[in-house]
């Protein structure tokens, strides 16, 4: 499945990793879905879950070596 | 379609990453003009909170220099600005703290015949005058024009604000109908001000007209909050906008701007 937006957060620290993911929703349409490369840690700890507390819909989240496949659909 | 260059993203994340303001609250931040009117003890947190939060466009009025006796309370000016006009030393800072923002001076004292032409163009002003008349001059300002204010005062150990809506909720003249005697209040310098409750009001106003242009929350209309910082007590006071108001009533009785009594802080320095 391929995400209507992709961007690469690995090295971006919490928040404006999440700040970020933010901006990005915002320019989309409601049904969208955005795929992020997340580091592991804090970053995949905290992103996730906020952005579900906006009300948004994480569709599929896998590890991938030190990294995180995040796809969010946007609400 | 929002906007904000990494470096931007990264400057106002602390507000991006607030659900209630996010992106497009930030975007109305720096899309906005404030007009802080003074730039004492109430004008310096708004204006560097202001600054800080990327309002895009702010304007500061003052006519008075920076003296040694402000500096125990007005936190924009330092002891090397002694002397210089307050607006100036001001603008200095705001554009220090963040240098993307516009900064317009005024180094002029308000009065009846010049205030309009001054608020005209903004989306929200923030009184951080030391007297009634001008007080007054601005309530009546505001809502004749339709602009939303945040209205504040100190003295001693107390402070006081409001936001008004005009033509939503209650303006400053539905409570206090009319400036009191020059000889019935006493004037800061004559009463003194515990410095840091300048900025606890100050910051006060500045959330207000943060939430203001955002949009978020609810704001401090038809509704005076006073705290007393000496027992530290916060007090909420309903207020009602009033039909027999002179302003903003059903019948109005006043419909052009007074010219009061401005020296009720006339020791000032």
């Amino acid at each position: 499945m391929k995400a209507d937006r992709f961007e690469d957060l690995s090295g971006v620290r919490c928040p404006l990793n999440y700040a970020k993911t933010k901006m990005l929703l915002s320019n989309m349409e409601s049904g969208q879905t955005l795929e992020i490369i997340l580091d592991d840690g804090p970053p995949i700890r905290n992103v996730p879950g906020s952005v579900q507390q906006e009300g948004h819909v994480i569709l599929c989240q896998e590890k991938q070596g030190d990294q995180w496949n995040v796809v969010i659909k946007k609400v | 379609m929002v906007q904000l260059t990494d470096t931007q993203l990264d400057r106002y994340s602390r507000h991006i990453i607030l659900q209630e303001v996010g992106p497009e609250g930030q975007e109305k931040l720096m899309n906005a003009r404030v007009l802080v009117i003074g730039a004492g003890g109430l004008g310096s947190p708004i204006a560097l909170y202001l600054a800080a939060a990327g309002v895009g466009c702010i304007g500061i009025v003052d006519a008075d220099v920076v003296e040694i006796s402000n500096l125990q309370r007005q936190v924009i000016h330092f002891s090397s600005d002694m002397q210089r006009p307050k607006v100036e030393s001001a603008a200095e800072k705001m554009r220090a703290i963040n240098p993307d923002i516009e900064v317009n001076t005024y180094k002029i004292y308000l009065n009846a015949s010049n205030i309009q032409e001054i608020i005209s163009g903004y989306d929200f002003v923030l009184d951080g005058t030391d007297n009634f008349a001008t007080k007054f001059l601005i309530n009546d300002a505001c809502v004749m024009a339709g602009l939303p204010f945040s209205h504040g005062g100190i003295l001693r150990f107390d402070g006081q604000t409001m936001t008004v809506l005009p033509g939503h909720s209650s303006c400053y003249r539905c409570s206090f109908r009319q400036p009191p005697p020059p000889d019935a209040v006493p004037s800061c310098s004559q009463a003194g001000v515990l410095g840091a409750i300048a900025g606890m009001l100050g910051t006060i106003q500045a959330a207000e007209a943060l939430k203001f242009i955002t949009g978020a929350g609810t704001l401090l209309t038809d509704t005076l909050l006073t705290f007393d910082a000496k027992n530290m007590h916060f007090r909420r006071v309903s207020l009602k906008k009033r039909s027999d108001c002179p302003l903003c009533g059903e019948n109005p009785t006043l419909h052009e701007l007074e010219e009061g009594d401005r020296a009720t802080c006339d020791l000032s320095a």
